[in-house]
C-alpha cells in the first residue's frame, strides 16, 4: 500500500539531505516528495509518498525521522482522511487546427492553457493523482512533448483527529 | 570624589552586557563553560585561529599522531568519565580522519563532540585546498551535525551540541567552523537552555507500561534480565543490582554491558551471544519473560533472530524509541531511562515469581560450563594470559581492548564488578580502537591501573599513538596478544572456508621490543606459560608505561560460539 506521510522539519540547510539520506541508508523507496514552507515562520512540510511498505517498516520510517533533531512532527496521512493534491504542467502538440479539440478535452478537469505557443500549447492540471494520470492519457494520442509532475502534496482533513507516530495501539504505548 | 564606574553597583549594570569575542575566543569559553578538563586533536590551516586561542587557555590538549587517535581516545574517555570526550581535527583530511571514531561513537553511543575545521566561507565549494563536505560525509555517523555560518551562532550551536551529545540516547555531534567564522567578533551569550521543540528525550518512563512489567513479573515462570551498556549510560548499576536481588531474577549482560552488575554477583551468569556462555545463552532461548534493560538486540548477541527467546514475553526498556521492535518485536515497551525505569519497578509493590527451580537450573549450567581453555605445554594460552591479568589487578584495572580474539576473551575472562571499567569497540569494532581509547582513559582516570589488550594487527593500525603514551609519561600497560595472525578472521576461515588462510598470517611482524623502545617505554617479551605470573606482577607494578609482548598459542580459538545463521540454542565448544 502506497503510504503518505507528512513531516514538519525546520526550515535549515541541508534538512532535506538529511531526510532523504535516512531514507537511502534503511532503504526505504520513496515514490515521490514534495517541500515547502508552511503558516510557520521557520518550519517545512515535507510530504513523502513511500510505496509498497509494511506497518513495521512505516513504524520503523517514523521512529527514525523522529530521531532527526530538525523534525517536529511526523504524521501518517494513508489511514485517514486527508486532502491530496497534485500539480502536472503538460506540454501538447497542438496545432491550430486542433486547438479547440485540446481545450474541450481539458475543460472537464478544470486544467488550464497557460502558454501557446506556434505548434503546442501548455496545460496545467491540478489534482488528485488519478485525475492527472486520466488528462495524460485522454491528451497522449495528441502527443505530449514535455510533461512535468509535481508529485502529492497532502494535509490531513481538518475533521480528523490527528494520529501522530504517538501511537496508543492494543494499549501498548510507545511514547515518543 | 568616587568616579562612578568604580562603584560595583554601577559598574554591574556594565557586566551584564554580553562580551564581544571573536569565534575562536568562543571556543575556549564554551569549553569553559561546559567544564571541558581535556580536548583531544591535532592541528592543521583551518584551526589554526582555533589553536591559537587555545594556547596557554589552561584547558588541557592533548596531541595525538592521528586524528583517528584523537577520537578513540576522547571515546576511552567518555566510556570512562560518563562525561562527553572533545576532539579536534582540521579540515579536510583532518575531518575525514575523524571519520572511522565518530561511526564507532555512533553505534556504542558514546558522547563525543567533534570540532572539525573548514576553509573558509568564500570558497566553501569550490574544492578549496583542504576542503571537504565533513557535513555530508558525517551525517549517517553523527547523531547531529552543524556547520557554524557564523560567529554570533557558535555559542547557540555548540550549547546545543553538547546538550545532544549527552542526553537521550548519547552520541556523536559534529561542529564544522569555517577558518573565517573563528576570526569574527559576536556578543558571546552563553546561559539559553537550547530550544529545540524536535529533541524532546522521552526519561521517565510511562507508569502504565511499568506497572504491567511487574504484572508479568509476578507471573513468569523463567524471567531473565538482559542488560546492555544503557544501564552504564544511565548510571544504573547500584539499580540493576537492587533489581535483580529484589526479585532473585538472573542477568545477562551484553559485551558493552559487562561491568554494569557485578560479575561475581551470584545471580550474574555472564555475557550472551555470539561467544557468550552457556548459561546466559540457555536463558535467552528458554525464557519466558525476557526484561531488556539497555540492549540494542544486536545480531552479534542474538543469533538467529528466529530462535531468540522464541517463548517470551519481551520487555524492552530503551531512551531511544526507534531501539524498541526494530530487531525484535516487543511485547511491552518501556521508553526512558534505564535508571528511572527500575527506579519505578523497585518502587511499586510486587510479589517475587516463584523461580527457584529456573535460576537452580542456569546457576547449575553456570557452575557445570564455565569458559574454558586446555593448557599445552608451556605455551601461553590467551585466555590463561586473561586470568593472570584478572589476578595481578585484583580485578580493579581498567582493561581496554582492541578487536578480535582477544577483545572476547578479555570479555569472558576478566572478571568486571565495576561500572565503566571495561572499554571496548561493540558495535563498530574498529580495530586500531585499544590503545588510543587506553590513553583516554587513563587520562581520564590518571591514579588507576589501565590495561590495554590489543592483538597483533589491531596495535599495528594505531601504534603511532605510543608517542602519546610515553610524551605524557601514562602508565598504559600495552599488553599485545602476539598469534601471529589476524586471529578471529583466521578462526574464521578455519571454521566456515576450509582452512584456507586467505591473507590472515602475518608472515612479517616488526620487533615489539624495538618498537616501544624507539618511543622510550620499557618493554618486554614473553613466550613461557611458567613464567607468566612473576612476569605478570613484575610488569603491572612497575611504574610508568611498558609494553608487554606475549606470544601465544597462535592457533587458539574462541569458544564457544554460535555459528553465523544459528541460534542460541546451536552453541558449539561449550565444553572441550
Ligand atoms: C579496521 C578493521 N579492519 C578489519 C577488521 C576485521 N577483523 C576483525 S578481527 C580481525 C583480526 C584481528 O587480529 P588481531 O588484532 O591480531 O587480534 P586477534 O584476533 O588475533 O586477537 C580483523 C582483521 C576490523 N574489525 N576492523
Amino acid at each position: 500500500m502506497n503510504r503518505v506521510i507528512s513531516v514538519s522539519v525546520n526550515n535549515k540547510a541541508g534538512v532535506l539531505n538529511r531526510i532523504t539520506a535516512l531514507f537511502m541508508r534503511k532503504g526505504f523507496n520513496i515514490q515521490n516528495l514534495t517541500v515547502g514552507v508552511t503558516e510557520t515562520p521557520g518550519l517545512s512540510r515535507i510530504t513523502i509518498v513511500m510505496n509498497e511498505t509494511d506497518d513495521a517498516a512505516l513504524e520503523q520510517v517514523i521512529k527514525q525521522l523522529y530521531k532527526q533533531i530538525d523534525v517536529l512532527k511526523v504524521t501518517d496521512l494513508t489511514q485517514q482522511p486527508m486532502v491530496a493534491r497534485e500539480l502536472a504542467l503538460i506540454q501538447v502538440n497542438s496545432p491550430v487546427a486542433q486547438r479547440s479539440v485540446i481545450t474541450t478535452i481539458i475543460e472537464p478537469f478544470r486544467a488550464s492553457v497557460i502558454d501557446v505557443g506556434r505548434d503546442t500549447i501548455t496545460v496545467e492540471a491540478t489534482g488528485k493523482a488519478e485525475k492527472i494520470d486520466a488528462l495524460i492519457a485522454l491528451l497522449r494520442p495528441y502527443g505530449i512533448k514535455e510533461l512535468a509532475r509535481t508529485g502529492l502534496t497532502a494535509l490531513a482533513r481538518d475533521v480528523a483527529m490527528v494520529t501522530e507516530a504517538r501511537r496508543v495501539s492494543e494499549g501498548n504505548v510507545i511514547s515518543i | 570624589m568616587r568616579v562612578m564606574s568604580e562603584n560595583p553597583d554601577y559598574t554591574s549594570t556594565q557586566t551584564t552586557e554580553p562580551r564581544m569575542l571573536s569565534g575562536a575566543d568562543m571556543l575556549v569559553e564554551v569549553l569553559r563553560k561546559e567544564q571541558v578538563e581535556v580536548v583531544f586533536g591535532y592541528p592543521g590551516g583551518a584551526v589554526l585561529p582555533l589553536y591559537d586561542a587555545l594556547y596557554e587557555c589552561g584547558i588541557r590538549h592533548v596531541l595525538a599522531r592521528h586524528e583517528q587517535g584523537a577520537i578513540h581516545a576522547a571515546e576511552g574517555y567518555a566510556r570512562v568519565t560518563g562525561k562527553p570526550g572533545v576532539v579536534i581535527a582540521t579540515s579536510g583530511p583532518g575531518a575525514t580522519n575523524l571519520v572511522t571514531g565518530l561511526a564507532d561513537a555512533m553505534l556504542d553511543s558514546l558522547p563525543i563532540v567533534a570540532i572539525t575545521g573548514q576553509v573558509a566561507k568564500s570558497v566553501i565549494g569550490s574544492d578549496a585546498f583542504q576542503e571537504t563536505s565533513i557535513i555530508g560525509i558525517s551525517t549517517p555517523i553523527t547523531k547531529h551535525n552543524y556547520q557554524i555560518q557564523h560567529a554570533s551562532e557558535l555559542p547557540g550551536v555548540f550549547k546545543e551540541a553538547f546538550h545532544i551529545a549527552n542526553t537521550g540516547r548519547k552520541g556523536p555531534v559534529l561542529v564544522d567552523i569555517p577558518k573565517d567564522v573563528a576570526g569574527e567578533v559576536a556578543p558571546f551569550v552563553y546561559n539559553a537552555p537550547p530550544q529545540l521543540p524536535g529533541y524532546q528525550p522521552t526519561v521517565i518512563p510511562h507508569v502504565m507500561q511499568i506497572k504491567k512489567v511487574l504484572q508479568h513479573i509476578e507471573l513468569s515462570h523463567r524471567p531473565v534480565i538482559l542488560a546492555g551498556a544503557g544501564v552504564l549510560h544511565a548510571g544504573a548499576s547500584r539499580e540493576l543490582r537492587l533489581f535483580a536481588e529484589r526479585f532473585g531474577i538472573p542477568v545477562v549482560h551484553t559485551l558493552l554491558g559487562l561491568g554494569g552488575f557485578p560479575a561475581d554477583h551470584p545471580l550474574f551468569l555472564g555475557m550472551g551471544g555470539m561467544h557468550g556462555s552457556a548459561a546466559a545463552n540457555t536463558a535467552l532461548y528458554e525464557t519466558d519473560l525476557l526484561l531488556n534493560f539497555g540492549a540494542r538486540f544486536d545480531d552479534r548477541l542474538t543469533g538467529n533472530l528466529a530462535d531468540f527467546a522464541p517463548t517470551a514475553t519481551v520487555v524492552h526498556v530503551d531512551i531511544d524509541p526507534a531501539e524498541i521492535g526494530k530487531n525484535v518485536p516487543t511485547d511491552i515497551p518501556v521508553v526512558g531511562d534505564a535508571r528511572e525505569a527500575i527506579s519505578l519497578l523497585l518502587a511499586t509493590e510486587a510479589k517475587s515469581p516463584e523461580i527457584s527451580g529456573w535460576r537452580e537450573k542456569l546457576l547449575d549450567i553456570k557452575a557445570h560450563t564455565p569458559f574454558w581453555y586446555v593448557q599445552e605445554g608451556n605455551v601461553i594460552k590467551p585466555q590463561r594470559l586473561i586470568e593472570q591479568i584478572a589476578q595481578h589487578t585484583n580485578g580493579e584495572a581498567i582493561v581496554v581492548t582492541d578487536v578480535g580474539q582477544h577483545q572476547m576473551w578479555a570479555a569472558q575472562f576478566y572478571p568486571f564488578v565495576h561500572a565503566n571499567r571495561w572499554v571496548t569497540s561493540g558495535g563498530l569494532g574498529t580495530m586500531g580502537f585499544g590503545l588510543p581509547a587506553a590513553i583516554g582513559a587513563q587520562i581520564a582516570e590518571p591514579n588507576r591501573q589501565v590495561v590495554a589488550v590489543v592483538g597483533d594487527a589491531g596495535f599495528q593500525m594505531t601504534l603511532e599513538e605510543l608517542a602519546v603514551v610515553a610524551e605524557l609519561e601514562l602508565p598504559v600497560k600495552i599488553v599485545i596478544v602476539n598469534n601471529g595472525a589476524l586471529g578471529m578472521v583466521r578462526q574464521w576461515q578455519e571454521l566456515f572456508y576450509e582452512e584456507r588462510y586467505s591473507s590472515s598470517l602475518m608472515k612479517w611482524q616488526p620487533d615489539y621490543l624495538k618498537l616501544a623502545e624507539a618511543y622510550g617505554i620499557p618493554s618486554l617479551q614473553i613466550r613461557d606459560d611458567g613464567a607468566l605470573p612473576e612476569c605478570l606482577s613484575a610488569f603491572l607494578a612497575a611504574p610508568g608505561p611498558g609494553l608487554l609482548e606475549c606470544l601465544v598459542a597462535p592457533m587458539e580459538n574462541v569458544y564457544p560460539m554460535i555459528a553465523p545463521g544459528h541460534g542460541l540454542h546451536q552453541m558449539v565448544g561449550v565444553k572441550p
